[in-house]
């Protein structure tokens, strides 16, 4: 077999193994079992004391979100200011600027809400201080806000009813010190001892075997670089993230890296199943995802395997497939492998450059990240697929004769509301913001922004249109990508994916949690024959038609503008 | 028996005369926004009205061709109009039903009794029936259509029912007791009886019912107003994609023409579904009416469908009104043939429905070829001394001329007769009859001059087809539970052969009520149906409670439906009823909304073909031009409505095999089917189109 395919598959395979022991570890911290890491226990219970936290409390839905919510308020306001007057702080070697207050408005956000759109590069745009303090730490927190949010999501559902989904400041700090923190130092390990960077010196200066001196942007980065992945998080330290090779220096690195950021979204699916006892609905869970995922990735590697058909008109081979913007040291299968796994858990790194895909590859990037559950970001991404199960109980309940119910509690008016919102919201960030960018280039190409409209896209047509596209998937997807062939440093971009950023964060989280604390608080009905088991095969093909079906509605005439008419004009 | 056909054809041409005129009633915005999908349908046809009118002032050709405008104008129109044919073909089918019914007891002649503090003596006073008011009471007599609903208070009548159930056979109702209550329209066969009335003029539960189905009093049900809720949403996803698509095209330098987008946008939303809705609605109460069941509200036949716990009482649901016997056992030293002959004696005295199964029976041993009555005159051709059934002796017989004297009754009162007279206790026959009890049944032992020589097995007679229905039942997903006043060893026998899942035993009025209240804590919902004043309670505490039309008032007012047939077994075809209420619009939402891949393949490439060639490759229909695309996918858009009302007016079949393999059926008719119907039916539309432009 090829080796190439080989190593996506090994991969896989590993990423799974190593899922499965975590997703039980991670049952046994949440509920209170022993586990090896009990000796974080006087740390946990000192940040309990000096916060004020009673870990016993209880909270319900609402008390729950609240808390949530303040605390990422304050985060945002800590991290805004911070960026802002970066270079009046230490740790800043190189003597960056302050970033300007879009620019640190979206980035704020971009961070806060586990997406990692970077309109700016690492080497220049942050100082070490903010690296660490803000950009890192953003990094720890918005994954364990996205597991916490979950974990309430697993309170509701283990109980048959309650108001109960335990308490915020518990489940989130022990996310941190239980999961995030032990496996994320771990990794820096493993990733500086294959050449990342960690140390605290400014740039250095070599000198070419052309005898030209450049400078090489380094810093403490193997932390972060750890973080980034296993918190599905995806900003880089350097611009050009997991494609530079002091980020991701080998195949092995590329390799390790793939199954960090794959790891705690499978993990959380395996304990979702033991959490709350019912392991077949999480294997069904993972199957439809798996399904999902290798829909997405097997035309992505054949169109990325088989090379660009304009080259091959030109007489040029293409024996390694389509190279454009590809690191040779981790060619065309495992490239294309991750620009399908970080699209579709919401990563955002790149380990290539997705504007240089295949266009039937960036249509299948793009669609990972309108759907955005399979496997999903870290939490967040089995919320989004509750949805997705809310409507297609609702719809296959009616189907077989019976008000729908999910896991003993029925669905009715108030959650059917939520979940159709919720999925509404998406159609509207991402048609609603691609509108606005190609209105704007059309009718305004040179509108006094600081950037004039015409000048933001480096490609016409249908690949400029994919460009501003791309861009809102990815920020309503909290995912972070690009397609970098679009300005988009500037006012506009800032403040509209800002927007979009941090509506698609919290809205997708609020929903599903309230959806769950609604519902766990109905009385429960036990099943019997006519009840439709939400853990079968059926059901699984059921959700999985939803999702297809939900996104194809939404997003087709788009996608036909830009991708589709891109692939179709290349045929 | 008669049943009177209460079958309407779908396509009636009075109702349809009716609904087309209320089709464009509803065209009246107040109605139209009742229904969000729909209305935005609306609101696209007046924008298309608004262009075609320009076009006409102005000459504008900047929108396409003004023949064109209107030809979607009118497509548009006549969606609108089918929706809401189909409500009102709906509501006309329901109205029609509950007419006939009410047509029953109009105007009828009232023999009122005044009471004798009006005037000095009671007196009778003639009136039409809706001068009665509340507490009026009215006197009936022989071939009186009785005027109002109401409740005996005197007397005992036979009463001819079959203009409300179809039912021919006279029905005995007397004052007191569980069968005190009448209904209007109704006649009186014999004797005289006064009623109070007990409804106010215009309250009656066939009144409610009419009402519910106008849709004035209609109310969404809790699963309907979710359904409009994803659907509105669905409907909002497509206003953002046509919105949207107007500056994509604008970037893709492709103009498109008001007639495009909207006819874009009238695709997409869930059109065929939201036509349809409230025609499934109306068409689940009228199903319900055509059962000769009157629901009280919308909610409780969807109810119905959700019933996990069902209480059946035995008698008359399980089995047949009265035991028969079904065994002779003649004691040792006995042949078979005299034991029978003995008990024959024994019980042509006895006129209660055992005595004459007994009879029966031998006659059935004995000679074949022989009537009845023939058997029995044989038997009667001695002159013989009937000895009654008394409370002391707890038996009866025959005394023959030569002194022999039969007697037949319960084991222990026979036992004693022979014990008390030096007669022994033949240990088969003690044997047989504890054998007997334990199945169920009931052991009448006979003696001949106190000597005992057998004993006759009689037995309850389960319905035949029962254990289908329970089986039918249990696949769905309901539990079953017979109530009885058996003890328990009979309970369990008849429950066990009935193949029911639980039974009450020795059951008493509260402990029906206990049995549903400990359902329901567990989650589950419950269904009854009963008739008496005791039961009352427990009808209201039940989800679906149906009371029998036989019935007291407080059980009739307690209940949520009321069944005018009188018959035990019809909740298990409310529980379909009910199912099939919500398959309907599950299936068709799926089938509506799976369709709109097909439109989309028609209508995206239509759209941007000039501009983008490429995009040439997505018609995969081949449809002719881009005009011709647009108007098929609208047409196949508005004609679908039509060509599904006969299924959202009968319901789709509900077939009982489990939750899971219900899922899959449906949807690979309603979903697959929905994805490839739509293609074959646009293509066809297509190149029927072809032939004129």
């Amino acid at each position: 077999m090829n080796t190439e395919l080989f190593g996506v598959i090994i991969t896989f395979l590993l990423t799974v193994l190593l899922a499965m022991p975590l997703g039980k570890y991670i049952t046994k911290v949440f509920k209170g079992e022993p586990a090896v890491t009990d000796f974080m226990h006087p740390l946990e219970r000192l940040i309990f004391r000096v916060s004020g936290i009673d870990p016993a409390e209880s909270m319900n839905w609402k008390q729950f979100l609240k808390a949530m919510l303040s605390i990422n308020l304050l985060w945002f306001v800590y991290a805004y200011f911070v960026l802002l007057f970066q270079h009046k702080l230490p740790l800043n070697p190189d003597g960056n600027a302050g970033q300007a207050p879009d620019l640190a408005f979206n980035t704020a956000i971009s961070f806060l809400v586990n997406c990692n759109l970077q309109h700016y590069s690492g080497e220049t745009g942050v100082t070490y201080f903010t690296q660490l303090f803000v950009i890192t730490f953003l990094q720890f927190v918005s994954a364990a806000t996205g597991i916490a949010a979950l974990v309430g999501v697993f309170n509701g559902l283990k109980e048959k009813t309650t108001n109960d989904l335990g308490n915020f400041w518990v489940i989130f700090t022990k996310s941190l010190t239980r999961i995030l923190l032990p496996l994320s130092l771990a990794a820096a390990i493993v990733l500086a001892f294959n050449g990342t960077p960690a140390g605290f010196n400014g740039r250095d200066t070599i000198t070419t075997l052309q005898g030209d001196t450049v400078q090489v942007a380094r810093g403490p980065a193997a932390g972060m670089i750890a973080i980034k992945h296993l918190g599905t998080n995806g900003g880089g330290w350097f611009g050009a993230n997991s494609a530079h090779p002091l980020e991701n220096p080998n195949y092995f690195t590329n390799m390790f890296e793939l199954v960090l950021q794959m790891l705690i979204p499978i993990a959380m699916i395996i304990a979702m199943g033991s959490y709350i006892k019912r392991k077949k609905l999480a294997w069904v869970i993972f199957g439809v995802m798996t399904i999902g995922m290798l829909c997405l990735l097997i035309p992505t590697m054949v169109t990325e395997l088989n090379g660009n058909p304009a080259i091959a008109q030109m007489g040029v081979a293409q024996a390694t497939g389509a190279m454009e913007g590809k690191e040779v040291r981790f060619g065309a299968a495992a490239s294309a492998y991750w620009s399908i796994v970080t699209t579709i858990i919401s990563t955002g790194s790149v380990n290539s450059m997705h504007d240089s895909s295949m266009p039937l590859s960036g249509l299948m990037q793009m669609l990972g990240m309108m759907i955005n559950a399979f496997y999903g970001g870290c939490g967040v991404g089995l919320l989004n697929y509750l949805l997705y199960i809310i409507i297609a109980v609702f719809i296959s309940g009616l189907m077989v004769g019976r008000t729908p119910e999910f896991m003993g509690h029925k669905v009715e008016a108030g959650e059917i509301k939520i979940a159709s919102l919720v999925c509404l919201l998406s159609a509207l960030l991402v048609k609603g913001g691609a509108a606005l960018a190609a209105y704007m280039v059309t009718h305004h190409p040179e509108m006094a922004l600081t950037v004039k409209p015409a000048a933001w896209l480096n490609n016409p047509s249908h690949h400029g249109f994919s460009e501003m596209l791309y861009e809102f998937t990815s920020a309503s997807a909290n995912n972070g990508s690009e397609l970098e062939g679009l300005g988009d440093n500037n006012m506009f971009w800032n403040i509209s994916t800002g927007i979009v950023l941090i509506m698609a964060r919290f809205i997708p989280v609020i929903g599903p949690v309230a959806i769950i604390g609604i519902l766990s608080n109905k009385k429960y009905i036990p099943g019997s024959a006519g009840t439709l088991r939400t853990d079968s095969l059926t059901f699984g093909a059921m959700t999985f038609a939803v999702i297809v079906i939900v996104n194809a509605l939404s997003f087709f005439p788009a996608l036909a503008l830009g991708p589709i008419a891109e692939y179709l004009s290349l045929q | 028996m008669l049943k009177v056909k209460r079958e309407t054809k779908l396509f009636e041409p009075a109702l349809v005369h009716t609904a087309i005129e209320q089709s464009f009633i509803k065209f009246n915005p107040r109605l139209m926004v009742r229904n969000p999908v729909m209305f935005t349908v609306a609101l696209g046809t007046l924008v298309m009205l608004a262009v075609v009118m320009w076009q006409m002032i102005t000459h504008d050709s900047t929108q396409g061709a003004l023949w064109y405008n209107v030809v979607v104008f009118a497509i548009l129109f006549l969606t609108v109009l089918f929706a809401n044919f189909a409500e009102a073909l709906a509501e006309a089918r329901g109205k029609a039903q509950a007419e006939s019914l009410r047509k029953t007891r109009e105007e009828t002649p009232a023999k009122k009794v005044v009471s004798p503090g009006d005037i000095f003596v009671k007196e009778i006073k003639l009136l039409p029936s809706s001068q009665l008011r509340l507490g009026d009471r009215f006197v009936c007599e022989a071939n009186d259509v009785i005027p109002m609903d109401g409740e005996i208070i005197e007397g005992i009548a036979t009463i001819d029912e079959s203009a409300i159930t179809g039912e021919s056979a006279p029905v005995i109702r007397e004052a007191g007791g569980d069968r005190s209550s009448v209904t209007g329209g109704t006649k009186v066969l014999s004797d005289r009886i006064v009623v109070q009335v007990t409804t106010r003029p215009g309250e009656t539960f066939l009144d409610k019912m009419i009402a519910l189905v106008e849709g004035a009093s209609r109310q969404k049900t809790p699963n309907e107003i979710a359904l409009t809720i994803l659907l509105a949403a669905f409907t909002l996803i497509f206003i953002i994609v046509c919105v949207t698509l107007k500056p994509f095209a604008d970037y893709a330098n492709t103009p498109i023409t008001i007639a495009s987008f909207i006819s874009l946008f009238v695709c997409l939303i869930p059109t065929t579904i939201g036509g349809l809705l409230s025609a499934i609605g109306i068409a689940g109460m009228d199903r319900a009416l055509r059962a000769n069941v009157i629901s009280k509200s919308g909610k409780a036949v969807e109810t119905a469908g959700d019933i996990d716990v069902l209480l059946l009482d035995k008698t008359g649901t399980i089995t047949i009104g009265n035991r028969k016997a079904t065994h002779f056992y003649p004691a040792k030293h006995v042949d078979e043939q005299s034991f029978i002959d003995l008990a024959v004696y024994s019980s042509l005295a006895d006129d209660t429905p055992e005595g004459r199964s007994i009879v029966e029976l031998a006659a059935k041993r004995s000679n074949a070829h022989a009537s009845l009555e023939q058997f029995r005159q044989q038997h009667l051709s001695v002159p013989l001394t009937f000895v009654k059934f008394t409370a002391e002796t707890r038996s009866s017989g025959v005394d023959l001329p030569n002194g022999t004297k039969i007697r037949k009754g319960a084991f222990d009162a026979i036992r004693n007769m022979a014990l008390d007279a030096g007669k022994g206790m033949p240990a088969e026959v003690e044997e047989k009859v504890k054998q007997i009890a334990g199945d169920g049944g009931t052991p009448l032992v006979v003696a001949v001059n106190n000597e005992i020589k057998g004993v006759i097995g009689l037995q309850d007679i389960i319905k035949p087809g029962i254990q289908e229905r329970f089986e039918r039942l249990r696949k769905m997903g309901v539990k079953t539970v017979m109530v009885t006043g058996d003890n328990m060893l009979t309970a369990k026998y008849i429950a066990g052969k009935a193949g029911v899942d639980d039974f009450i035993a020795e059951a008493k009025p509260e402990d029906k009520m206990n049995y549903i209240r400990k359902e329901q804590a567990s989650g589950k919902l419950v269904a009854m149906m009963g008739d008496g004043t005791n039961d009352a309670p427990a009808l209201a505490q039940a989800d679906v409670g149906v009371a029998m039309n036989s019935g007291t008032q407080a059980a009739k007012e307690a209940g949520n439906m009321v069944d005018l047939d009188n018959d035990p077994t019809k909740l298990i075809e409310v529980v379909e009823i009910g199912k099939q209420l919500l398959i309907t619009r599950g299936t068709l939402t799926t089938f509506s909304i799976a369709n709109d891949v097909a439109k989309y393949f028609a209508i995206v490439p239509a759209l941007f073909v000039a501009s983008i060639p490429a995009l040439q490759h997505l018609n995969v229909m081949g449809l002719k031009s881009q005009g011709s695309a647009i108007l098929s996918a609208i047409i196949f858009n508005a004609i679908i409505i039509p060509l599904l009302i006969p299924l959202a007016l009968k319901g789709v079949a509900y077939k009982p095999i489990g939750a899971g393999a219900l899922l899959r059926r449906n949807l690979l008719i309603y979903g697959v089917g929905g994805v490839i119907i739509p293609f074959a039916g646009i293509k066809l539309i297509d190149m029927l189109l072809g032939t004129f432009m």
